[in-house]
């Protein structure tokens, strides 16, 4: 059995992309699960998901490019969701905050620590940060 | 493991000790603040932290840790909302006498000579939209202007006089910078809180936005603020070797104890072992703010309820007697702090602490409280206490920083009234009832 891994990935659809059916068409074609963590249109018309992909690793590779040369803007979310280790005090005012196990204090080093792949990006750690380390780039 | 490791480690650094032999048995030798500096100055001065100090009178009593041990360091780090800065920023051409000034557009205290300034750490820029929808967002204020003068940025002046003859200029906008302003120093009321609340929202049906952070609706959070067995007043429960005059950490820089903080009170009630089981002691400081670092002194922003300043504090603690000794060496097990219920109790001035919980159960995760088991969040920094109590033992052995003597004590439980509620005294309008 193909071994199965999630990713999860910030999707930026162009307003001529809106009305068509490629989440669906995507996860047909590469064989994948998916989740949706968050979906919206934004005041530019511009479509955003946050969506967790599940399957076998190159699957996902192979329906992210492919999302890409329909015109998707497509990136880990990772890469979207930013702690500043500069302004992170490890002050843990986000951890009861988070409502998924994505911000963490280490019992042992009370450091704060920051799991994307547990991230939604729901935001709600932006404001409760209190020196702003957070940051969403979408 | 690591306990004894650590131990056998600081027992090897501990060789220079003076204690003196006499028949094999070792007989105490009180330390004094001179013998200390004298042997910072000579570079075999022996330090731990309060952390460490606490394995190091465990595994050898109070007695020997006292003799093999000269100073102990503490720290802490979190929002400190009394805090603030004086600036002097020279005088304009042609003069003017400041009435009314804003920094990056917070307004600034100016109610004393010509172009002496008070930036109040809370204070919020103008045009802030507060909590007019609430939770407000509270971005910039008097501390995000103290970081930014720290950081070495541009800050906008704007300023406004009435005009007289010897200062005839009514108005002036102008960029500053730190290092063109004649003295710039941190000046805080209230620091370093000996120990403090732990917050809960038992009443409310939402989450509730306050300077303890968010806390959530039915018992869904317990949010503490203190670093426990780290923290400067724990350690020296009594204040005998902290008062005015005390050389600390204060902001990255060395500063110093000027009084007591605001609202100390030594009178609270307390553990066996003299520590306090509330609010209790408290610090006033001073500093240099061109010797401070960002990292030590950060604006932050407490969602839904204002600006505070997140600031670095550590003191050094001479260990003179095994007296010394034990008190440095409490433990977070030792250590218990009042939980409050902010969504009434604590606003109304009504009811009784719902439980006291120890520093080593927080520091777990979770607490127990009312048949829940409620996750906790610290807003305090562990990690940056253990950095700054780690430094100033590194400025000590370097031979960088070197200890004072208070010049006076803080108030003791003996001299203080206490910590006493307004006297209100409604007054009655003319013509009124």
């Amino acid at each position: 059995m193909a071994e199965k891994a999630e990713t999860r990935v910030v999707l930026h659809f162009p307003k001529a992309l809106l009305d068509k059916p490629l989440t669906s068409t995507v996860v047909r074609r590469f064989n994948l699960d998916f989740n949706i963590l968050r979906a919206d249109v934004g005041r530019d018309q511009e479509g955003l998901m946050v969506l967790g992909l599940v399957g076998a690793p190159e699957s996902i590779e192979g329906a992210i490019e492919w999302m890409r040369e329909q015109g998707v803007r497509a990136q880990p979310l990772e890469q979207d969701v930013l702690r500043d280790r500069d302004r992170c005090t490890d002050c843990g005012a986000c951890i009861v905050i988070c409502p998924t196990d994505a911000l963490v204090i280490d019992p042992q080093t009370g450091e704060v620590i920051f799991n994307a792949d547990e991230c939604v990006a729901c935001g709600i750690c932006v404001p409760v940060c209190p020196p702003r380390a957070m940051s969403i780039k979408f | 493991m690591q306990r004894a490791a650590s131990s056998r480690a600081m027992l090897e650094r501990c060789e220079t000790s003076s204690a003196v032999q006499v028949d094999e048995r070792v007989i105490e030798v009180p330390k004094t603040y001179e013998e200390i500096n004298a042997k910072i100055g000579a570079g075999d001065v022996v330090v731990v932290t309060a952390e460490e100090m606490v394995d190091v009178v465990d595994d050898l009593g109070a007695e020997e840790a006292a003799e093999k041990i000269d100073v102990v360091t503490t720290g802490t780090f979190g929002p400190m909302c009394s805090s603030g800065a004086m600036i002097n920023v020279g005088h304009a051409t042609p003069r003017i006498r400041i009435s009314r000034a804003w920094l990056n557009d917070v307004p600034v205290g100016c109610g004393l000579a010509a172009v002496d300034l008070h930036i109040g750490a809370t204070e919020v820029a103008e045009g802030d939209p507060l909590n007019r929808e609430h939770p407000g967002l509270f971005e910039y204020g008097g501390a995000h202007v103290i970081e930014d003068l720290i950081a070495g940025k541009d800050v906008r002046l704007k300023a406004l006089s009435y005009g007289t003859d010897c200062y005839p200029r009514r108005e002036l906008d102008t960029w500053v910078n730190i290092a063109d302003l004649n003295e710039a120093y941190m000046l805080n009321p209230r620091n370093a809180y000996q120990n403090y609340n732990v917050a809960v929202n038992k009443f409310a049906d939402r989450d509730i936005y306050t300077y303890m952070g968010v806390v959530k609706r039915g018992l869904g959070s317990a949010n503490y603020c203190s670093a426990g067995q780290l923290s400067p007043l724990l350690n020296d429960p009594h204040y005998r070797t902290i008062g005015i005059g005390s050389r600390i950490f204060l902001g990255g820089a060395q500063g110093f104890v000027y009084w007591q903080g605001t609202q100390h009170d030594p009178t609270c009630e307390r553990t066996e072992g003299g520590v306090p089981t509330g609010g209790a002691g408290t610090l006033a400081t001073v500093g240099d703010l061109k010797q401070m670092d960002k990292r030590y002194a950060m604006g932050v922003s407490m969602y839904g309820y204002g600006v505070s300043l997140a600031l670095g504090i550590g003191t050094v603690i001479p260990i003179l007697d095994a007296e010394m000794a034990r008190f440095t060496a409490v433990s977070d097990a030792e250590i218990v702090a009042p939980v409050i219920d902010y969504s009434h109790n604590y606003g109304h001035n009504e009811g009784e602490p719902l439980a006291h919980v120890s520093y080593a159960e927080l520091k777990s995760g979770a607490i127990e409280l009312e048949g829940k088991t409620v996750p906790t969040t610290p807003l305090s920094s562990y990690v940056r206490a253990r950095e700054i109590a780690q430094k100033l033992k590194e400025w000590i052995e370097q031979g960088q920083f070197m200890l004072s003597e208070p010049v006076q004590a803080l108030p003791s439980a003996e001299e203080s009234a206490g910590f006493r509620p307004l006297k209100h005294r409604p007054v009655k309008q003319e013509g009124g009832e």
